[in-house]
């Protein structure tokens, strides 16, 4: 019998907030699934549609995105304009075929270490129920 | 329509002789039937090349950004809605146009017609109020225009210029009761790999030649994103999924700008229906921020501004 699926989920935290989160929960002992690879971002309007592609085509079975609540972004207004672009772009993903599932967004602040615990609990129960992901990961070489 | 013709001319003899503007933007007749191209006329006695007819789909906003001459220009409807596009974007400035508006009746696909004619060659194409008649050699065939209007012309629900100087004929009757988004409707019921397969299939043609995107007004970038190699987002060959990333990030940086002026779809050399990208996001914009892009000047796209109260349903 082969191992159980774990999925690889690549995590985009904002530098202000998730990212604080991810690390108070870490300094609480909070126990959580190991599937995510955190990559900090200075906020979370930094994030483009492309790195989530990216992640995507180089084989992650899951893509997370979290930044500060609205109002207390630390640059006043970037998730503000990031939600827009997520809205646009999650409908435009899925659109074309990519599961549901596969691409998550949160707000998660530096004291919500909990949430935190929760989400990636919630977000990698749901990528390993889908299984690996079948399309959209580049089987050719990367040539210049 | 042909009646364009001489009012463009007249115009833009008078505006190059009284130096309004150092050239104009217009269309003239190309060298096989049903090909209009652009061309750019900067002196009087060239005007009589000018010409229109219902085969100039080209978008002639494509020809603004970054210019800075005084230059008069021919606008339908949707190339009215890329300047205004453009005007807020700061690619060009509202004192340096002169806006042409043609109120339009809807462009004709050549694809269309020369499905109809069982590969006949076609050598002149003519209008006639509503009718279409092609001459070719032994034989000429008449037509209702109607079943040739593109894709896009067909579902248009701004044919009158949003912006202009100069009208070149009467304003027409806007198309009512427009179901724009059927197609969309039809994707969005299918089941996620159902959905990869038909774009899948969708793209399969694809040769990667870009056409699309050159013939796209939006797409001004002085570095495109698939030109860009450290860090490389798109690969350079046929693999399925550098395709689909080219088309995804294609449509999404046209997210809230695009007219649906069909000119991606007009240029595909193979044939690929590239709207249906674009058109989700269209849906979407309006399903979300109920903003339509290109018609009124005042205020900013819809990507370059928020409200707080925006609709986030899918964050956790």
């Amino acid at each position: 019998m082969s191992e159980p699926f774990e999925p690889k989920i690549i995590a985009f935290f904002c530098n202000w907030c998730t990212y604080g989160g991810a690390d108070l929960a870490g300094v609480s002992r909070l126990q959580y699934p190991p599937n995510i690879r955190a990559i900090r971002i200075p906020c979370s309007g930094r994030l483009d549609p492309k790195f989530i592609l990216s992640a995507f085509r180089r084989g992650a079975d899951g893509v997370w995105v979290s930044g500060c609540h609205p109002g207390d972004c630390h640059y006043i207004a970037g998730n503000y304009y990031a939600r827009r672009k997520f809205a646009l772009f999650k409908g435009l993903l899925e659109h074309m075929g990519i599961e549901p599932g596969r691409l998550h967004f949160s707000w998660v602040s530096s004291a919500e270490a909990t949430k935190f615990q929760q989400v990636v609990t919630e977000v990698t129960g749901i990528v390993k129920a889908l299984g690996p992901a079948p399309h959209y990961i580049k089987k050719l070489a990367e040539v210049a | 329509m042909l009646t364009y013709t001489n009012k463009i001319q007249e115009l833009a003899k008078r505006l190059l002789t009284e130096g309004k503007v150092d050239l104009v933007i217009g269309y003239r007749q190309g060298t096989i039937p049903m090909m209009n191209e652009p061309v750019q006329v900067k002196s009087a006695d060239q005007t009589d090349q000018l010409y229109w007819d219902s085969f100039c789909g080209v978008n002639l906003a494509n020809y603004l950004p970054r210019r800075t001459e005084r230059i008069a220009i021919v606008a339908k409807g949707c190339d009215s809605r890329n300047i205004v596009v453009h005007l807020q974007e700061g690619q060009v400035k509202r004192e340096q146009l002169v806006i042409l508006g043609a109120p339009c009746q809807g462009m004709l696909d050549r694809r269309k017609v020369w499905g109809r004619l069982d590969g006949l060659e076609p050598l002149k194409a003519l209008e006639d109020g509503q009718q279409l008649i092609v001459e070719g050699k032994g034989f000429k065939q008449s037509f209702d225009r109607s079943e040739f209007l593109q894709d896009n012309c067909a579902i248009c629900t701004h044919r009158n210029p949003a912006l202009y100087d100069e009208l070149l004929g009467d304003l027409v009757p806007e198309q009512g009761g427009v179901d724009r988004y059927t197609d969309v409707r039809a994707i969005e019921k299918l089941d996620p790999e159902a959905r990869w397969q038909y774009f899948e299939e969708l793209l399969a043609p694809c040769i990667r030649c870009y056409a699309c995107r050159n013939a796209c007004p939006l797409c001004y970038c002085p570095t495109c994103f698939v030109d860009e190699s450290r860090p490389q987002w798109v690969g350079k060959g046929l693999d399925q999924s550098d395709i689909r990333t080219f088309h995804f990030l294609r449509a999404f940086h046209c997210a809230g700008r695009c007219t649906d002026c069909g000119a991606c779809e007009r240029a595909c050399p193979v044939g690929i229906k590239v709207r249906q990208f674009t058109k989700k996001l269209e849906k979407d914009v309006w399903d979300r921020y109920q903003f339509e892009a290109g018609i009124v000047l005042e205020g900013r796209p819809p990507l370059d501004a928020f409200r707080p109260d925006d609709q986030e349903e899918f964050i956790k």
